[in-house]
This record gives C-alpha cells, structure tokens and sequence, in this order.
C-alpha cells in the first residue's frame, strides 16, 4: 500500500531549499535544511521561519460560539476579549485529551481555532457532533497555510511588512491584517519559547508570504527551520507535543496543564472525571528530567529508581542550547519532584537522571513579552 | 560527489573499513553522517567487545534519532576513539579522518572480500538517492 501524503503549499520552496522531507502526520514536511542544531540555535538568537501549514483551522461564530466552546474547551473562553487568544485542551468523557490547541478570539461572536494536524478532522468531527443552533462551525483546514516567524528579531522582521505597530499586538493575541495585500491573520504565539508570530495566509498566497519575509530578514540573517528544529525548541520549554506526551489516555492534570482547566467556569465535557483526579490527586505525572551522563533519552525508554520501573520517557532528545539529553516522562507521583534521581535505560546501559523544573529553557524572549503586556 | 576514499572498503549500511592487516579501522561514510545531520553522542563499546560481521558494533545518536553502526567484519574491538565522547561532531566534519570510531581485529580476512569498493559503494549510493 502506499500511502498519499499530503504537501503544504510551500512543498517546492523546501526542495528549492535543500530541505530533508519526512512524512509526518500524514503530510510530507522538512524535517531540517542546514542541520537541526543550526535552525536550533538561529531561532533562540536571531529568527527562524517554520512552514506550519499542515496545521489544523477551525472557526466557530454566532450568538452561541461561546457557550458551546465553553462545553468543548477546558480554559475560560468567557475571559478572551476580541483579539486575544488562549491555549486550551479538548477532552474526551473520560477526561483524556483529544487535542491541544489554541483558541482566539477574532470578533465578538466569532473564534479562530488551531487543532494539531493530526487531530484537525478529529476534532471537527467531535465538535459537528455536539453542534448546537447559534454556533456555527466551519473547518477551515484546506484554505489556510501558516508560517511561523519566530524568534527574538521576529518583530523587527515582520514591522517592515505589516501596516500597523506590532507593539499593540502583546503575547497571545491575534489580529485580521495583511502583508503586501495578501490578508492574512496574525497571532503572537508559537512553540518555541521566543519572541514570534503564526501567520496564516491564504493557501495559494503562502509562498509569497514565505518569500517577502525571507527577503527582509536576509541580512539578520533568518534561517529556514523544520520540524526537527521545531520539536527540540518546544521540548527544551517543556510544551507538549500531542500523540507523545498527552493523547487520549492522558488528563491534563498528570500532565501538568492543569493551568488550562478551568473546573469552576461551568460544565464541560470531561470536567467530572477532572474533579475526580483533583480531589484524590493524579497517581502519575509529566516531569522534565535531564541526563546527568552522556547520552540522549529517547521517547518509550523505561525509567527506574533503584532498578525498579517508574515511569516511561514520552519525549526526549538532545537539548542544543544546554548540551545534554533532556526529556519529559510520565513518572510515579511520589517520584515527581525536582532533584529526585533516576534512571533512565537507554538500551542495555542505565544512564543517571534529575527531575528538574522546567522549562529547561529559561531565557526565552517569550517571557520578557509577557512581562510586558500587563 | 566523490570523496569516499580509495583506500577504503564499504558496506551497504554505509560503514567504512580501513584494513591493515589483521586490523581494521572502522567509521561510517559522509553519506551516512549527512543524512543523520548533527552527531551529539557515540556510545561507543567496550574494549575487548566481540561481534560478529553484521552484528550491532555501537550507536550513534543524532539530534534526530539513535542509529546502530553494524560490523563491518566479525572481530574484538581493540581500541575505541575516546576524542568522541568529547566531540562527537568530528564524526560530521571528517567521517574519514578524526570521525573514526574503533579499531578491531579481523577474525576471518576472508569476509573483507565481500566488503564493497569505493567505485562499488558509490554506484549503490546513486542508486538510492
């Protein structure tokens, strides 16, 4: 059998780049351009561009858009005012994670949605399943690519091609503008732990949008950046990555997005089974760890305390802004706190860990934005 | 692209082998070490390790993914390139050169007879890139 993957509308700019194309879900995306540890360490510094399209897009407006993303949601949708945005989760009944995403409010009775790729189709079954009259929801998947412009010159980049003063667009908010006549939405938010910006355009306009911002930031310069940049940015800020550290038989509260659940907002699906685990406490929970001898954890790999299994590493890699193994893994709850030591098997050797705070990334540029926005 | 040296014999899983008599110095091939992109660790085996011709020999780990080095020969590895546990990333800038990884002694000279050329090694690379 073989399996169709589908391409972004920026697919011929990567092979034009030199990029590595890997199939992931479901879609044929860069994995790197120069090397990862390059686009890595471009993005902490300077600015990195990430083809994002496979993203999922998901409006929902009219007079009841609230109320019903209020049911499907975990946070407080009621605290968004137009124009700013959220990072949420959507359960199943049995309080699993269906998805991780963001949800924006764009006007008054009408919010833009960003799902997983993998999850996209999934979730816009789930919510036409539970559809109610006066929220209309619409999957806006196939009509929008995006481009994520991030890192701490992001800003300087994007100023030079957007009509308004990016200075009134703080951390997790969005807004309708354009780029050289190409309408386009942009929100202050990313997956890297820096300064930034997702752009979603028109799909067919993507590449435009692609090549105007390449163009102004030659100089910087702005590097080109794939998902393997993309997935040691995010880990190195402990975000989750759907499918590896939270799925379906994962609850946000073992996995440390408590933050995100708002249990006093009203009903919402999932919310009894949540009440349940808060009350008696998760038996297990997410934890980034770090190796404290060479070698790079991976996800599956068994974690032991005193040559007894504990936990399983869910993501791990090579952190290139700290120079050693990191990962996140779902550890027994009495193993759970920072300076706890472990194990971790890495094939037939037991290589010393740390539970450690995260993120394990701790000067990112997003922090000082966030700072600024109150 | 032709840089895989003349000298050098090769296998299909893009390892080299430099053969001196009963001693060969193994690697893996700039084929190899660009498409695993970034080096960050070799777990290189013990002294005295023994494999047979095909046999995982050690592990090298990329930013991306871990991947096995198999015997290029059965044999003992008799010296390992510790300068890697400090910079694994030689392996990236000279995979012929400072990027070698042990040293074994050949148990059967024979086996070196199936190993590839480098005219041989290069014709198989054009035909899966």
């Amino acid at each position: 059998m073989r399996i169709m993957l589908k391409r972004t509308p920026l697919y011929e700019l990567h092979l034009k780049l030199g990029a590595r194309m890997v199939p992931f879900a479901g879609w044929e995306m860069p994995v790197q351009y120069r090397g990862i540890v390059e686009e890595h360490l471009a993005v902490r510094q300077k600015a990195g561009l990430f083809d994002v399209s496979h993203m999922g897009e998901i409006r929902v407006k009219g007079p009841k858009a609230l109320e019903f993303l209020q049911h499907m949601t975990t946070n407080d949708v009621s605290r968004l005012k137009v124009g700013q945005s959220q990072y949420s989760t959507v359960l199943n009944e049995e309080g699993g994670i269906k998805d991780d995403l963001i949800v924006g409010r764009l006007k008054e009775d009408e919010y833009f949605l960003v799902p997983n790729a993998s999850n996209a189709e999934k979730i816009f079954a789930w919510f036409k399943e539970h559809e109610i009259p006066g929220a209309e929801i619409t999957n806006e998947s196939p009509l929008w690519g995006e481009i994520a412009l991030q890192g701490p010159s992001s800003q300087e980049i994007l100023q030079k091609v957007v009509p308004f003063d990016l200075n009134n667009l703080p951390y997790f908010h969005l807004t309708e503008s354009q780029i050289e006549r190409v309408p386009v939405i942009i929100s202050r938010t990313g997956y890297t732990g820096e300064d930034g910006f997702e752009i979603f355009s028109p799909w067919d306009e993507t590449p435009r949008v692609w090549e105007i911002l390449m163009e102004e930031g030659k100089g910087l310069p702005l590097e080109p950046c794939g998902l393997g940049a993309r997935n040691t940015l995010r880990l190195e800020m402990r975000y989750a990555l759907h499918g590896n550290d939270i799925d379906e038989t994962t609850n946000p509260i073992e996995a440390g997005l408590g933050w995100v659940v708002k249990l006093g907002k009203g009903d919402f699906i999932g919310r009894e089974v949540l009440l349940k685990v808060k009350a008696e406490g998760p038996k297990r929970k997410l934890v980034g760890f770090e190796l404290l001898e060479q070698g790079v954890p991976r996800e599956h790999y068994k974690v032991l305390k005193d040559g007894e299994e504990v936990g399983m590493v869910t993501s791990g890699a090579y952190s290139p802004s700290l120079k050693k193994g990191i990962g996140l893994a779902y550890l027994r709850i009495e193993y759970h706190q920072p300076g706890t030591e472990l194990e971790v098997q890495i094939r037939e050797k037991l290589v010393r860990a740390q539970v450690v705070e995260t993120p394990f990334w701790k000067s990112g540029t997003v922090g000082k934005i966030r700072a600024k926005e109150v | 692209m032709s840089v895989n040296p003349k000298e050098l014999k090769y296998t299909r899983e893009h390892e080299w082998a430099l053969i001196e008599g009963n001693r060969a110095k193994v690697g893996i091939t700039d084929f190899a070490q660009s498409h695993l992109g970034d080096i960050v660790y070799v777990d290189l085996p013990p002294l005295g390790k023994e494999v047979k011709k095909g046999e995982t020999l050690l592990v090298v780990e990329s930013v991306k993914t871990a991947s096995d080095v198999y015997a290029p020969l059965s044999g003992k590895v008799i010296e390992i390139n510790n300068a890697l546990s400090k910079a694994p990333e030689k392996v990236n800038r000279d995979p012929y050169g400072e990027g070698w990884m042990v040293i074994m002694e050949i148990k059967d000279p024979k086996e070196a007879e199936e190993l590839l050329n480098s005219e041989d090694y290069e014709s198989y690379l054009s035909t899966i890139s």
